[in-house]
């Protein structure tokens, strides 16, 4: 990876942004108080009913949560990104994000007309904003990635979130493997416990990085991410 | 420890029974306090099934908020199956499989060649069958109006899977196991709005999810839970 971002953004707050990626970059991202949450979705820049697939991603991988080396999938049977280094471990891929009546419950009404930007937002109102920036919608909703958060299932399918799990400092790497539109906020986690609302800041940072050697960890975490990089490089060999 | 929930109602007073073979693909509206039951009819079949607002499609089913009301992974009884809004569109009223899947999602051709091999791609799958399904509900509900969404890929979201057992492991794995389920088993639903099924009978032979020979389920429709 290059030294020097190409980009550097923070996220202040409840904030949220939306942008294209191109293939041969990575976005780090930096937990810059702990216990940050990033929700985020992944479409395919130039053909956006290409998404990022929540079960595609964890029955391909045999996983519940995500983390280095392992990918992130499409529902085109392709890779749009590979977690190349985590300092967290595991990242949430099933909640979804917090709506304005869970904010209203858990946190109460801060409007904007009281609060200014201190008003309360809500995960699916900020992906809503960024998407329609790009000729998406509500049909284009689905369950989306929760980085930096922890939450476990119990044996019959209980869920209990992790408190403190992603330390102040903690960074994801991903590389991208498509030309990729990514879609996040920084709302708190929609199970997350705590009855203080604080979302916290985050950092990202784009930087250009070289195409997977044929040893890359990530694609050969899973014969089924081998078989997902050839998919992808088949898509842009007729492209190119 | 799963419970399993009985249910009152007889087939024979049934309003209306359709028997969906595997592969097919079943599309239907679903009025609001009408039950529906889907019926298990030789034992270990996914059902993947997907749900929409009749009056407003893109109020549809959502995996990621039905987990988060409930703070859970299956569906069984008592489990409201919530949309994109955060509405209520179905509660699971009757259950004698005990445990249903939210994460598997559904197969396509394109996720068979990442998952098994890139020369099953010819292999039919349940996304194909959402596809045609959803292109026909047009078709099939005229008094609805529903020329004016103009249905396509972007609607097949994450669904659920009737009788399909996925576990997850506290330290975070995920398997697919031979099914719960078994011959004549069911699941039924009240409609707590008007709502469009979208069901596809899952074709897949490459995973125990059908036992490796898919058979028919059966769709059974009550007017009124009385």
């Amino acid at each position: 990876m290059s030294s020097t971002p190409l980009f550097t953004k923070q996220l202040h707050h409840a904030g949220m942004w939306s942008g294209v990626i191109s293939r041969g970059k990575a976005l780090r991202f930096t937990d810059l108080e702990g216990g940050a949450n990033v929700g985020m979705l992944l479409y395919n820049a130039d053909q956006p009913t290409e998404r990022y697939n929540m079960p595609d991603t964890l029955k391909g991988q045999h996983i519940f949560h995500v983390r280095t080396p392992y990918c992130l999938h499409s529902d085109m049977g392709r890779v749009f990104a590979s977690i190349v280094a985590d300092s967290a471990g595991w990242h949430d891929t099933v909640c979804g994000c917090s709506d304005a009546t869970l904010v209203a419950t858990k946190y109460g009404n801060k409007d904007y007309q009281a609060a200014r930007n201190e008003f309360h937002r809500n995960g699916r109102d900020c992906f809503l904003i960024e998407l329609a920036k790009h000729g998406l919608g509500k049909r284009d909703l689905v369950p989306n990635l929760n980085l930096f958060s922890k939450v476990v299932a119990d044996d019959t399918g209980k869920l209990t979130y992790v408190s403190g799990h992603s330390k102040a400092g903690g960074t994801i790497d991903l590389r991208f493997e498509m030309n990729t539109l990514v879609v996040l906020n920084t709302c708190q986690h929609p199970l997350d416990f705590d009855p203080v609302y604080h979302p916290r800041n985050v950092k990202l940072e784009v930087f250009a990085t070289p195409p997977p050697a044929a040893d890359d960890p990530c694609r050969n975490s899973r014969p089924e991410n081998v078989r997902a990089f050839i998919n992808t490089e088949n898509y842009y060999a007729l492209l190119a | 420890m799963t419970t399993l929930t009985e249910s009152k109602l007889d087939p024979i007073t049934a309003d209306y029974r359709k028997v969906v073979l595997a592969g097919d693909y079943f599309s239907y509206v679903v009025k609001k306090g009408q039950i529906i039951r889907i019926v298990d009819v030789e034992g270990n079949q996914a059902a993947d099934t997907l749900f929409y607002d009749a009056h407003e499609p893109a109020n549809r089913f959502s995996a990621s908020d039905t987990i988060r009301h409930q703070s859970a992974l299956y569906l069984t009884t008592g489990t409201r199956l919530i949309s994109t809004e955060g509405d209520a569109l179905l509660t699971i009223v009757a259950d004698t499989c005990g445990r249903h899947d939210t994460l598997g999602g559904a197969c396509s051709r394109e996720s068979n060649t990442m998952r098994y091999a890139l020369e099953k791609e010819h292999m039919h799958a349940c996304r194909d069958s959402f596809i045609r399904g959803a292109q026909e509900i047009s078709c099939s509900c005229h008094e609805f109006h529903l020329e004016k969404h103009d249905w396509g890929k972007r609607d097949i979201t994450s669904n659920i899977n009737f009788f399909m057992n996925v576990p997850v492991t506290p330290d975070g794995r995920l398997t697919f196991e031979d099914g719960v389920s078994g011959p004549g088993r069911y699941v039924e639903l009240r409609a707590e709005r008007d709502v469009i099924c979208l069901i596809s009978n899952c074709p897949q032979l490459n995973n125990p999810c059908n036992a490796y020979n898919p058979t028919p389920i059966e769709v059974i429709i009550w007017n009124n839970e009385e």
